[in-house]
């Protein structure tokens, strides 16, 4: 443009431009007003619900636990009001600085810290981990007036898990824990990442979670941006959760618990009427009560390090040969598959099957079927064996459940092997040897039995009827399927299994202390190791000899059925000494209580105050160099994987022929190092 | 035309078209503030209320200066200023890290705050001593450009970035109003669009690019950088036409409300007093900003009229990024609300501002 400029043209200018500016102001003013009327009138709807739902926060109430119930009502499982506190990761704002803050008003121990700050760095962030529960209400109001300091830090009161009769149920009930991020994954309610909340990580508790864990309360409170709760709005309670009632009898779950003392070993005892059990006991066990709140590092250090597996459901997962114990068993196939009782033969300290020798533990001389049971007489068994065919005894010890897995709410449990030239060829592809024949037939070699397994073999016998167990106590009794035994062929086996406790067998010792009542059973020693390693009874304990015991009492009308092994306990006369007053104490709990009291006095305490001790030692020695313990879930994986490398089969067929070892003349029982 | 009216001059001069507006506004926003400080006078709307008054005594001292004066300390005060920065600077470098203010002791001094003004006062002062031939000329555009890139520079080292956006806006909207070809308005606005994606890669700090993708998309963060936009955008909306009322507002009270006595006051405000607050609010800073535009307008010399309509330009970038930023219309930049932002170097600058467009409207008078 060829405008001149001057003065005037550029007030001119100045004029158009400051219009234009002035227009743009304005425009800027209407388009601001216009976009606030937008929101606050024509989205006004949705921005006051989003108001709304700041303020409002609707937190839930962890639901109380149905309580679990022995067969009398009594609680194995409660709950406990206590002060608890929990951190939601996410809302930390210095990690470092609140534990160091929390360790400090809770009086934490070195590994306690280093325990939360793994806790921390595990959880999914958005949910809550727990710190401590069972707090004194000192320390808890210590925590609660920090709290505008401790953002993510939340003290409050709830119930926290309660056994009261603790380690003795341990692997029964499994034990609670704060959900992991992979249960959240599974079930993603918003209840599992609520502060507080539960659930059953193992056993009965996990099992049956569904019925234990009850509808959650709700609380509708005002809250600030940083979660203070500004006052409550409404409550509404929360429901608790069903009870469950097993079949277990507390009391005796809990004897046979701390009567298996120093030892490693399991009870079972079922009432052979009903199928019902009555006590699962596996020791040594830990503590659910301290699992609860997640696994520390020392106490899992200490489980862990322990050679005897405290961690291992060993009337489940324990697999143990179950040596003479299934001799009564055998005895009854041998009558079904055309042995008459009365036909004996002549033990010469052995018996020569095939072309090969095979010795007996003892000399016998003549012996029939019930000598062969009270006595123990390998040859007798080595002889019917190999005339019946193993592979159709190995059919009546399925029928009488061995190798076989029960109906029950467990987590995992184990078959077992029941061998035979079929199972044989399989596994190994080579042919079934007499020398199979005879390592089985006096439950060594392959046979691989559970306690639970053992428990249900001595019901059967007992009984003659295919007795299963029950853990859940129903209301409608069930008859259970006779399995073709004619009484008096019954009658013969009890008075036999009866000899060897009051008669002149192999554990005289095991007779139990009352007028009216008679056990029978059946002793068995497996055998771990060749005799060229060690005698079974001496030297290192993982290469002794287990110690079992089948029984049912009263012998001529049985009610109680049961087994019991100890681990590496050097023989059977481990086991039946703690049958007898396991069985004492149904029947006459004083003088039962009076026995364990006497034992417990040598002992040093119950297992509960052992364990704790325990505890007290090996956290004083190992400070703070501990690796963490593994989250619940690996964790019982972990136990599931190692117990079952533990007892799998050999990879390569054996070939070796078992030396019987000593049956009668128990040895003293000598407490182990 | 005042003469007509019978009252005394010092009250017939008295800029009562202003002060009134102005007082009434600070005097909500103390209201406001009070509420945000959780129902108290202290610590926000008392120190509001008092900063307001002395600096309101200081634009009327400022009122009364000369025309000869203003344009005298043009040079000096943008050198001044400009000292300050690199002081400022060199501070943050030794003390390892940023820092935007000189403690003086008795005040925190801020001085890009003071640029804001001084940056509208030295390049109305150069168009003022340029000959008129010469405003298409290459000198014309570069050594105001100059001046604003110096300063700006500095600010942005701070890293300020909403500051130094104030400071180019306040220099360029002078230069347009001193009348430079609109060409290379024309070309500046086709070299920003270029510029823009390349600044946003290179010239960004990081949580200033993640604002800006905030503000496209505010639920992408919303627990992050997006969650001042969402929450002010609650706090605006929810509050409806007439307002939860006086201290009732939930988000501001319950803290969901970041900055609820600084950068977001404007949404505390909406949340208690609704659209009716907004508007009145919205209306004074129209009554203020016209009142700065019709002084500009009625100035008899060139300095006067850019000096005025830089200072209007300044108030206004303040109010208009600010509201903007409240309802989710641009970026978070931290820029107060004018008048009703707790904060003294804010209320500093916007009284100096005011205190000039007085000064100009003085002059208007003497002159008519």
């Amino acid at each position: 443009m060829d405008r001149k400029l001057t003065s005037n043209s550029l007030l001119e200018t100045f004029d158009r431009r400051s219009f234009v500016i002035g227009s743009v102001q304005g425009g800027i003013g209407l388009l601001l007003a216009a976009r606030m009327g937008y929101i606050a009138v024509a989205e006004n709807e949705k921005y006051e619900m989003e108001a709304e739902s700041n303020r409002v926060n609707l937190s839930l109430i962890p639901p109380r636990r149905g309580w679990i119930l022995d067969r009398n009502g009594s609680p194995l499982a409660s709950n406990r009001a206590d002060f608890r506190v929990d951190i939601i990761p996410e809302r930390l704002i210095d990690k470092n600085e609140t534990v160091q803050v929390l360790g400090d008003l809770l009086e934490f121990s070195e590994p306690e810290r280093a325990d939360l700050r793994d806790r921390l760095e595990e959880s999914a962030g958005f949910a809550a981990v727990p710190v401590a529960n069972g707090l004194s209400y000192d320390k808890f109001a210590a925590v609660s007036v920090r709290i505008p300091e401790l953002p993510g830090v939340i003290p409050q009161r709830g119930y926290s898990r309660f056994y009261p009769t603790g380690a003795s149920v341990g692997h029964l009930l499994g034990y609670v824990g704060a959900p992991s991020r992979d249960e959240y994954e599974e079930e993603p309610q918003p209840l599992l990442l609520t502060p507080g909340f539960k659930l059953g990580k193992d056993g009965i508790e996990k099992e049956f979670e569904q019925e234990l864990r009850g509808e959650p309360g709700a609380r509708r409170v005002e809250v600030t941006a940083s979660g203070r709760i500004v006052r409550d709005l409404e409550t509404r309670e929360d429901v608790q959760g069903k009870p469950v009632q097993l079949t277990i009898d507390g009391p005796l779950q809990d004897y046979a618990a701390r009567r298996i003392g120093l030892e490693s070993g399991s009870v079972v005892v079922m009432d052979c009427v009903t199928g019902e059990l009555l006590c699962m006991a596996s020791m040594p066990s830990f503590d659910p009560n301290s699992f609860s709140d997640g696994i520390g590092r020392v106490e899992f250090g200490m489980l862990q390090e322990n050679d005897r597996v405290p961690l291992r459901n060993k009337t489940l997962k324990g697999l143990y040969p179950p040596g003479s114990t299934v001799k009564p068993m055998h005895s009854m196939a041998f009558m079904h598959e055309g042995v008459s009782p009365d036909e004996a033969i002549m033990c010469n300290g052995g018996r020569r099957i095939g072309n090969r020798f095979f010795n007996c533990w003892s000399n016998h001389g003549r012996v029939d079927m019930a000598k062969a049971i009270y006595q123990s007489c390998d040859s007798y068994f080595y002889h019917f064996a190999q005339q019946v065919g193993f592979d159709k005894v190995a059919a009546y010890a399925r029928r009488f459940g061995l190798g076989q897995q029960f109906d029950l709410p467990v987590a995992s449990q184990f078959y077992g092997t029941v061998p035979d030239p079929e199972w044989k060829l399989e596994k190994y592809g080579q042919e079934w040897q007499p020398y199979d024949t005879v390592n089985a037939s006096i439950g060594q070699g392959y046979y691989l039995t559970s306690p639970l397994q053992l428990a249900v073999m001595s019901a059967r016998i007992a009984t003659g009827r295919s007795v299963t167990p029950s853990l859940i106590k129903a209301n409608a009794a069930t008859q259970f399927a006779s399995m073709d035994y004619r009484p008096d062929e019954i009658a013969y086996v009890r008075q036999a299994m009866s000899d060897v406790v009051n008669g002149p067998g192999t554990a005289g010792r095991a007779r139990l202390p009352l007028e009216d009542v008679l056990l029978a059973g059946k002793t068995g020693t497996a055998q771990v190791v060749s005799l060229s390693v060690s005698d079974g009874r001496s030297g290192p304990w993982k290469y002794r000899d287990h110690g079992l015991f089948v029984f049912f009492a009263p012998f001529d009308n049985p009610r109680y059925a049961g087994a019991v092994v100890i681990e590496h306990g050097g023989g059977s006369g481990a086991a039946y000494p703690v049958a007898r007053d396991v069985m004492t104490f149904l029947l006459d709990p004083q003088k039962g209580l009076d026995a364990l009291h006497t034992l417990e006095e040598q002992w040093g305490g119950t297992a509960q105050q052992r364990l704790d001790r325990q505890y007290q030692a090996y956290a004083a020695a190992a400070g703070v160099d501990l690796p963490p313990a593994p989250p619940p879930i690996a964790l019982a994986e972990q136990v599931d994987a190692e117990a079952r490398a533990a007892y799998s089969a050999p990879d390569e067929a054996v070939d070796r022929v078992f030396a019987p070892r000593d049956e009668a003349n128990p040895r003293a029982e000598e407490a182990p190092e | 035309m005042r003469s007509q009216m019978t009252l005394p001059a010092p009250i017939a001069e008295f800029p009562w078209r202003v002060v009134i507006p102005l007082t009434m506004l600070v005097a909500f926003g103390a209201a406001v503030l009070h509420s945000a400080a959780g129902g108290s006078m202290s610590p926000y709307a008392d120190s509001h209320l008092v900063r307001f008054a002395v600096f309101l005594g200081v634009a009327l001292v400022m009122s009364y200066f000369p025309e000869d004066w203003a344009k005298f300390a043009a040079i000096p005060v943008y050198a001044v200023t400009l000292l300050l920065l690199i002081a400022v600077e060199t501070v943050g470098q030794l003390g390892g890290g940023s820092q935007r203010w000189l403690e003086l002791g008795f005040m925190r001094l801020q001085p890009s705050e003071l640029m804001k003004p001084g940056i509208v006062l030295i390049i109305a002062a150069f168009y003022h001593t340029l000959p008129v031939g010469m405003i298409a000329s290459w000198r014309a555009i570069l050594v105001p450009l100059g001046l604003i890139a110096f300063p700006m520079g500095l600010v942005l080292l701070q890293p300020d970035l909403g500051t130094s956006l104030a400071i180019a806006f306040g220099g360029v909207v002078v230069m347009f109003l001193a009348g430079i070809p609109q060409k290379w308005f024309i070309g500046g606005g086709i070299a920003a669009v270029i510029a823009a994606p390349i600044a946003y890669f290179f010239g960004l700090q990081e949580y200033q690019q993640q604002r800006v993708l905030t503000f496209l998309d505010p639920a992408s963060d919303p627990q992050g950088s997006g969650y001042h936009i969402i929450q002010s955008k609650i706090a605006i909306g929810s509050g409806g036409l007439s307002g939860k009322g006086f201290g009732e507002g939930s988000q501001s009270q319950l803290d969901y409300l970041p900055e609820p006595h600084t950068d977001f006051v404007f949404a505390t405000m909406a949340e208690e007093w609704g659209l009716i607050g907004g508007l009145f609010v919205l209306l004074v800073f129209g009554i203020v900003l016209r009142w700065g535009l019709l002084v500009a307008r009625d100035a008899q010399t060139r300095f006067a009229r850019l000096l005025a309509g830089g200072m209007t330009a300044t108030i206004f970038f303040y109010v208009a990024v600010n509201l903007m930023m409240v309802m989710g219309l641009a970026p978070v930049v931290g820029i107060p609300l004018p008048f009703m932002s707790h904060g003294g170097s804010s209320m500093m600058t916007n009284m100096i501002c005011v205190g000039a467009l007085m000064m100009v409207e003085r002059w208007n008078r003497r002159s008519s």
